[in-house]
């Protein structure tokens, strides 16, 4: 084997008090495709970053081909030979040039380039960047005309112009359909050959067993498994990721009551697998899953947000298909959804303003609103859920992201629900307060249906009666959270059941 | 960078300057009703003739139309939107009313409900391009005041409204501006003095208490609030968020069209060239009441303070013989100053 491509040892990052990167030691071969994987949180995209030269590391060293690297700007960093290729493929293209153009950016931006324009030049290199890379396109064509696998091509192709050294994809495939991943594929089994490094930084299942070389686990901020040895340990890389300390939480499994919500044969996404799923009252169900797997489109369906391709739903025995978020509230299924700061914060409101906006009629006469009564729902919110703050009226900004999540809960259970969907609820949040949290959605959960969709293996069992886990858009596994069998559970996390579509997608 | 730097210095400090930031706050808050107050003195002091009722008449008379306009930008701006077309708009109201009642030679009730109609009638297109065309407020309402001001030149080509005009048909106008109509510009209501306020005022006044009460009092106004601020969280909360920008619009363009109403009624002519100043000044008084009782938002009393901020300063220097040509530039002064009170010094500058 040749000498390595890069190597990094005891690398440290720090932000403010946080401790990112605790001491990392990884090396990265030259023909090899090493795949990065990490829960949110854990420190990929800052390792990534450093990389890149966008951030700097605090300690440690990287060499790269035996030389001393730290890139001081990510055109520093592509200088010297690594190239990266984001995770939103329209920040690694600019759609409104041509490809020759796109092809032809850094070599625009390049010191030293001349003032005039050769245009006929200019594409024939285009050209031979593009069929370097087999990339069968008209380059004079502009790239918002292109599909999303055809720009996150040109896109790479663009990354490949430069030989790097190490070449690092974030999650290249997160919007690329099957068939589309498969190019992506097949060209970088090709960029390996050249004997290129790559670092390919993803969650989907598929992918990393298409691809890997090599995985390495990483969590909070370490690297906390490195799986080499062929045939790759798959669930071993999941479970490294995942961590297995399960804390406890003493969970009494109440009577299910009557189903509340019965959904039958549907399918999430064209092509994926129907699966049916009864919801009943009283019970708290954990839906688990890797990014990627379906929870959200799940949480989507049910709060009207999109519509299944097939299949039925009914709520308390009626047919339920909610034409829009408005009407599942009316129907009293919500969603706390997950990101709170784009989708559920209200930065202009105080505590109180945050906690009623879904419920605004219930707390005004003649569309009046009557602060007593709104003042007082906060209120009981704020002593429920242990919210610490001055007073209701505080700006939700003054809060610790703990407790605007509590907030957030806090709006939703205000009032009673059929269905309680939270996606999420414990992003971001400390042990302390997604203790509390959870506590708030147990001791509720009498009366409704509840649903909590979480990618951590550790949340699912300590808030949920029962655990269902997703994968490819569909539902894989359906345990009663009571002498689970972990290994079971992790196994079809990490998609043990694609097994048989995998090899199908091969051969196409 | 920047912002790391200024946020690091902000926390290292910040135990410090807790006493300090009272003070700041303070000035955020009340600043403006401070200054306004200082001004009002010093032009009492300095100005004479300035202190009286006549002098307050007529700077609430010479700010009553711009905000009237500018409470209607207000409601657009608190759905994160914003309406170029209000100027044109109420332009187009003035001509359509002098049309109606010198061309048509209909009552000055169908005056009034047509100018009311073509008023909702273009914010109700201006909403719908903008929330189903995905048109960008700006341009979609760029785009209607650029049509707005060709439209209402087209059916008297160019020319202004009066009595005794030549149409382009050949007949002469024979309608006049009814007395009902002039009224609403020229009658002035008794108020401990005989023929003091102007009806003007009187429709700011209500204009603004309705306003006020909408959007701080109602769950609408709350709502509106909600999907300026966060729109994607006011949509998973329940809320419908076209409908309520689509209002927006419609509620600013019939203000509007109230403001060209009212300048119609005062000209007594249906005067191609007035209202150009119209847009600018009622942004303006808009913005400036972000900076009142450090709000730090759009609100319609800080609209209408800040509209009377203008209108006191204008009367003051120009009692004191300042030149006139000198007034734009104390309205932008004045705005620049504004602004900088809203996003430098205030909560919001933080959060972005």
């Amino acid at each position: 084997m040749q000498k390595e491509a890069v190597k990094l040892t005891g690398v440290t990052k720090v932000f403010g008090a946080n401790d990112v990167l605790r001491g990392i030691d990884l090396t990265l071969n030259p023909g090899e495709v090493t795949v990065l994987m990490g829960a949110n949180g854990a420190g990929k995209s800052t390792l990534v970053k450093i990389l890149c030269g966008v951030h700097a590391a605090n300690t440690g060293t990287i060499t790269l081909g035996g030389e001393l690297f730290s890139p001081s700007s990510p055109s520093d960093a592509i200088r010297a030979g690594v190239v990266t290729v984001h995770q939103s493929i329209n920040d690694g293209v600019i759609p409104d040039l041509d490809i020759a153009s796109n092809l032809m950016l850094d070599h625009l931006t390049a010191p030293g380039a001349g003032f005039f324009l050769n245009k006929r030049k200019h594409r024939a290199e285009a050209r031979k960047i593009a069929a370097a890379m087999e990339l069968n396109v008209d380059v004079s064509q502009s790239v918002s005309e292109l599909g999303l696998a055809d720009r996150q091509l040109v896109a790479i192709a663009r990354a490949m112009a430069h030989k790097p050294k190490l070449l690092i994809l974030d999650e290249p495939t997160s919007s690329l359909s099957a068939v589309e991943a498969q190019r992506l594929f097949s060209l970088l089994d090709r960029l390996r050959d050249t004997g290129a490094a790559i670092l390919y930084i993803s969650h989907r299942m598929s992918d990393i067993r298409r691809i890997a070389d090599r995985i390495v686990s990483m969590r909070d901020g370490k690297i906390s498994g490195v799986f080499e040895t062929v045939p790759l340990n798959y669930e071993g890389a999941v479970k490294a990721m995942l961590g297995h300390a399960m804390t406890d939480v003493d969970i009494q499994i109440p009577e299910a009551g009557a189903p509340v919500m019965q959904i039958s044969d549907v399918s999430l996404r064209p092509g994926s697998k129907p699966f049916s799923l009864d919801l009943h009252a009283n019970e708290v169900v954990a839906i688990t899953g890797l990014v990627g797997s379906g929870k959200t489109d799940l949480a989507g369906v049910l709060f009207g947000l999109r519509q299944p391709i097939t299949g039925r739903m009914c709520l308390l025995g009626k047919p339920y298909h909610p034409a829009s978020q408005r009407q599942a509230i009316k129907d009293g299924v919500f969603l706390c959804p997950k990101d709170r700061a784009s989708n559920a914060v209200v930065q202009d409101f105080d505590i109180t303003q945050n906690i009623t906006v879904p419920f605004l009629d219930r707390h005004s006469a003649f569309s009046f609103m009557n602060r007593g009564s709104e003042r007082a729902t906060a209120r009981s919110a704020i002593s429920d859920l242990g919210i610490v703050c001055q007073g209701d009226g505080d700006a939700i900004g003054s809060l610790s992201g703990g407790n605007q999540q509590k907030v957030m809960v806090g709006r939703w259970l205000a009032e009673a629900s059929n269905l309680l969907v939270l996606d999420e609820p414990f992003q971001g949040v400390d042990i302390k307060a997604r203790r509390d949290i959870g506590h708030k959605i147990r001791e509720t959960a009498g009366g409704r249906a509840t649903v909590v969709l979480v990618a951590e293996m550790d949340e699912a069992l300590e808030i949920s009666d029962r655990i269902i886990v997703m994968a490819d858009q569909t539902i894989v596994g359906d345990h009663r959270n009571e002498n689970i069998d972990l290994g079971a559970v992790l196994s079809q996390v990490a998609g043990q059941q694609s097994e048989t579509t995998d090899k199908t997608e091969h051969a196409i | 960078m920047q912002s790391e730097a200024s946020n690091e210095t902000l926390s290292n400090a910040g135990s410090h300057v807790k006493s300090k930031l009272t003070a700041t706050e303070f000035a955020i808050r009340y600043g403006f009703i401070a200054l306004t107050l200082g001004l009002v003195l010093f032009f009492s002091v300095f100005a004479e003739g300035f202190a009286g009722p006549y002098s307050a008449v007529f700077i609430f008379q010479s700010v009553a139309i711009t905000g009237i306009l500018a409470l209607g930008v207000t409601v657009t701006l608190v759905v994160d939107g914003f309406d170029l077309s209000i100027g044109s708009v109420a332009t187009t109201s003035l001509m359509l009313s002098s049309y109606v009642l010198v061309v048509w030679e209909m009552s000055a009730v169908m005056a009034v409900a047509a100018c009311l109609v073509m008023g909702a009638v273009v914010g109700l297109i201006n909403g719908l391009l903008i929330v189903k065309m995905r048109v960008p407020d700006l341009l979609a309402t760029l785009g209607m005041m650029f049509l707005l001001v060709g439209l209402q030149r087209i059916p008297t080509q160019g020319r202004s409204i009066a009595t005794g005009m030549t149409l382009p048909d050949g007949r002469v106008a024979e309608g006049t501006f009814s007395k009902a109509f002039l009224a609403l510009g020229r009658h002035r209501f008794d108020f401990f003095i005989d023929n003091l306020i102007p009806v003007s005022v009187i429709v700011l006044l209500v204009v603004a208490i309705v306003v006020w009460g909408f959007m701080e009092l109602t769950r609408h106004g709350r709502v509106m609030y909600a999907i300026g601020s966060n729109q994607r969280a006011a949509s998973l909360a329940g809320a419908n968020v076209n409908r309520y920008k689509i209002l927006a619009y419609m509620i600013s363009g019939v203000l509007a069209s109230v403001g060209g109403i009212l300048l119609a009624a005062r000209l007594g002519r249906g005067d191609i060239a007035s209202g150009n100043n119209l847009l600018l000044d009622s942004v303006a008084a808009a913005l400036i009441g972000f900076a009142v009782l450090g709000a730090a938002k759009p609100n319609a009393f800080g609209t209408v303070f800040g509209a009377l901020f203008i209108g006191i300063l204008l009367q003051g220097l120009t009692m004191m013989n300042a030149p006139y040509y000198t007034q734009d530039f104390v309205k932008g002064a004045v705005l620049v100053v504004a602004l900088v009170f809203t996003f430098a010094l205030s909560k919001r500058g933080g959060a972005h």
